[in-house]
């Protein structure tokens, strides 16, 4: 649950989703749900030349289990926040 | 007692929480390593209470070994064999993120610190 309140925490925000073929794509994160599912907009791939294919793609939505990483904004970690949340789900809290 | 059972290690998973803020090595599927770096100088400024961004590395991780880390060095290792000589050609690519989150499900092993207790 950590990361999914932190994933709605984070809602409006400026994403990169790198997936697990190595496509990264840009975008507004618009919504997350319990499985790390993510929709963006105002989508744009980081390496156009590469996948010209995605060209007219804007909006999309990303099945969790295919994501590799997500890049997120260095002003959207709250640090004392996601240690408090970790050790206290460490708990079994 | 609460502060000797936070420090112990019970299960696989409380290495993973006595690293929180640590430095931590983290070795992922496809070739893939992630390297936290410590940077002592912003460690220094935060004793003087200066408000500064955090960037040491392991910032929170779950059961799934989800995890966000700071300050990431990523390295890519492809090894490519030489059309006329068979010789290996061992290739890294590095790469610098400040803030990354990493699904859990590529996570080969997670590394703690060198401790020398």
């Amino acid at each position: 649950m950590l990361f999914f309140s932190y994933f709605k925490d984070l809602v409006g925000r400026e994403v990169t989703v790198e997936l697990k073929n190595d496509l990264a794509i840009r975008g507004t994160l618009h919504s997350v749900d319990q499985y790390l599912n993510i929709k963006l907009e105002n989508t744009k791939v980081v390496d156009q030349d590469k996948y010209p294919h995605m060209l007219s793609v804007r909006n999309c939505f990303i099945r969790g289990s295919v994501v590799r990483y997500v890049q997120l904004p260095p002003d959207g970690v709250d640090v004392e926040l996601l240690h408090d949340a970790t050790r206290r789900e460490a708990r079994g809290g | 007692m609460a502060s000797e059972e936070e420090s112990t290690v019970k299960e696989p998973l409380d290495l993973i929480r006595l690293s929180l803020d640590e430095r931590i090595y983290v070795k992922l599927r496809s070739e893939r390593e992630l390297r936290g770096k410590l940077h002592h100088n912003l460690k220094r400024k935060k004793i003087f209470g200066e408000p500064i961004l955090e960037t040491l590395p392991c910032k929170a991780y779950d059961q799934h070994l989800n995890m966000i880390l700071g300050e990431v060095e990523e390295v890519i290792t492809t090894v490519e064999i030489d059309d006329e000589t068979y010789e290996e050609i061992v290739r890294t690519t590095k790469r610098m993120v400040p803030f990354l989150f990493v699904r859990g499900d590529g996570v080969i092993l997670v590394a703690p610190p060198l401790r020398t207790a």
